[in-house]
């Protein structure tokens, strides 16, 4: 069972929680000339890296609020989390 | 090498089993060889025992970080069907059923293929028609697939729950009467043995770190015993696909999580098939030895971690006990856990890359053991030939971009609810 800590309530158990994905993956510009291979790599192309990952996720049977988690994918140590408009380095 | 038989058999037992031969043999890499393969999982050993059998192409190394054998391919439930609805995924598995009905003898090996019918269960009529609508593409593909009533399934699984007031009744099912098991392990060892026997060697416990590219050409790679020179390179890793392409600096299109299984403690004869519940995410067979083999959803967030959390565990067999009450006094045996490459649409990729003579053999998500010898056969034609065959010219890697996908359960690029 993870333990993941929201920004907002604190620590809660896994079953609060729902996994949001890569949070790295940035949307293109809206209103704005996007190519195909712009577009590819934000909807299909991932690094998914061994190690540590910045996720999204939803504390939907919480607060309900989005944020994001750093996360080791091997150990599943989860390092820190931040709200969504935070930078997590 | 030596033929298994019951002669062998009785022959050996004379011996006390000291004198039989080595299955394969434990080589030092060459300097070079015509085509390498990183993986020595399924895929990678069906991959070059069709090189060297269809191809004739005998000077070839199989790469393996760990031992043959130890990741997926002995890992997962042994399910084996073709029960897809679009054409492109049909048509390659149904081609693969043609293979494991003959892969016995073939390997000299008992894969212990049992096509004993999987029934996909339905709990709504709308799960009705999509049944039909799945069942009618498969036939007009020349698959066997039965839509059955509720009564229909009743007969086949009396032992399911048919109470009326549970939350999902069973209204019927779709089953494909040809689908079954296998033995895993040895369709590794089966396959290993083959190719060993043909010239493949088969190196294991040696590591790709790296990649020699020049002017857009694969050399060959680097590993942890030594540089080895090679033209063609096929990988062929699984849920390590993207560490590999992060030494290629290529993105793909995938996303590794973990998936888990376990097994009961063995029971005398229940479950003659493969039984799936349709209302959530839970899959169920007897093994030969009499276990309850059953799995369902990934653990839901990106792992490497080949072992999984219970709450996972507890969620799937909670859809298990909905469709088997009985399984609630089974003690569980073993629960574990294996990577698995999910692709963004749910179907795999066999396809050549933007990098002359590298080839790619990934997206299995959790349903790579059926294919183990359609992948290894289409995968050594992409190698061999350096052309794609008809049969994986729809699995290709750019149909992301040009979005020609195969999303089979329309879920999107979610790749963790899978």
């Amino acid at each position: 069972m993870l333990h993941i800590k929201c920004p907002y309530c604190g620590i809660r158990s896994q079953k609060e929680f729902a996994y949001g994905g890569d949070a790295t993956v940035k949307r293109p510009k809206l209103n704005s000339e996007v190519s195909d291979k712009e577009w590819d790599d934000f909807v299909y192309m991932r690094k998914s890296p061994r190690g540590k990952h910045t996720e999204l996720w939803h504390h939907i049977s919480g607060c309900r609020q989005w944020f994001k988690a750093q996360r080791d994918t091997v150990t599943h140590e989860i390092f820190k989390t931040a709200k969504i408009n935070e930078e997590i380095k | 090498m030596q033929k298994y038989s019951v002669f062998s058999l009785i022959k050996n037992s004379l011996s006390g089993h000291r004198n039989w031969d080595v299955a394969w043999k434990d080589p030092t890499p060459k300097k070079e060889y015509e085509v390498i393969i990183i993986g020595g999982g399924g895929h990678g050993l069906a991959t070059a025992y069709y090189l060297a059998k269809e191809h004739k192409i005998t000077n070839v190394a199989i790469i393996e970080k760990g031992w043959i054998g130890g990741g997926n391919v002995g890992r997962n439930t042994t399910i084996i069907r073709s029960n897809f609805m679009y054409d492109a995924n049909a048509r390659f598995n149904e081609f693969g059923m043609n293979l494991w009905r003959n892969l016995s003898q073939e390997l000299n090996f008992n894969v212990m293929f049992s096509p004993r019918g999987i029934i996909n269960l339905a709990h709504s009529d709308a799960q009705m028609n999509a049944y039909a609508r799945r069942g009618n593409s498969m036939r007009l593909n020349g698959i066997d697939a039965v839509l059955l009533n509720r009564e229909e399934v009743k007969k086949i699984i009396p032992q399911a729950d048919f109470s009326e007031d549970v939350r999902f009744p069973i209204f019927g099912g779709l089953m494909q009467p040809s689908a079954g098991t296998a033995r895993h392990d040895g369709v590794a060892w089966g396959y290993a043995r083959q190719a060993d026997a043909m010239g493949v060697d088969i190196i294991q416990h040696c590591e790709v770190t790296g990649f020699d590219i020049q002017q857009g050409k694969i050399t060959g790679v680097r590993t942890s015993k030594g540089n080895i020179k090679s033209k063609k390179v096929g990988i062929c890793v699984a849920g390590s696909t993207n560490i590999l392409a992060e030494k290629l600096n290529m993105s793909l299109p995938i996303e590794t999580h973990v998936l888990q299984a376990c097994v009961s403690e063995p029971i005398k004869p229940l479950l003659d098939g493969v039984v799936t519940f349709g209302a959530g995410h839970f899959y169920i067979s007897q093994s030969d030895k009499g276990e309850m083999v059953m799995g369902g959803d990934l653990d839901g967030y990106n792992s490497y971690a080949q072992r999984g959390n219970l709450p996972t565990i507890q969620h799937v067999l909670t859809g298990g006990l909905a469709v088997f009450p009985f399984l609630s006094r089974l003690k569980m045996l073993r629960t574990w856990g294996g990577i698995m490459d999910m692709s963004m649409d749910g179907s795999p990729i066999i396809d050549k890359t933007h990098i002359e003579g590298l080839y790619l053999n990934c997206g299995w998500c959790y349903g790579g053991f059926k294919s183990t010898p359609v992948s290894g056969w289409t995968f050594a034609h992409t190698i061999a030939q350096d052309r794609v065959h008809e049969l994986n010219s729809e699995l290709s890697l750019n149909r992301f971009s040009t979005g020609h996908l195969l999303d089979e359960k329309g879920i999107g690029t979610k790749t963790w609810i899978g």
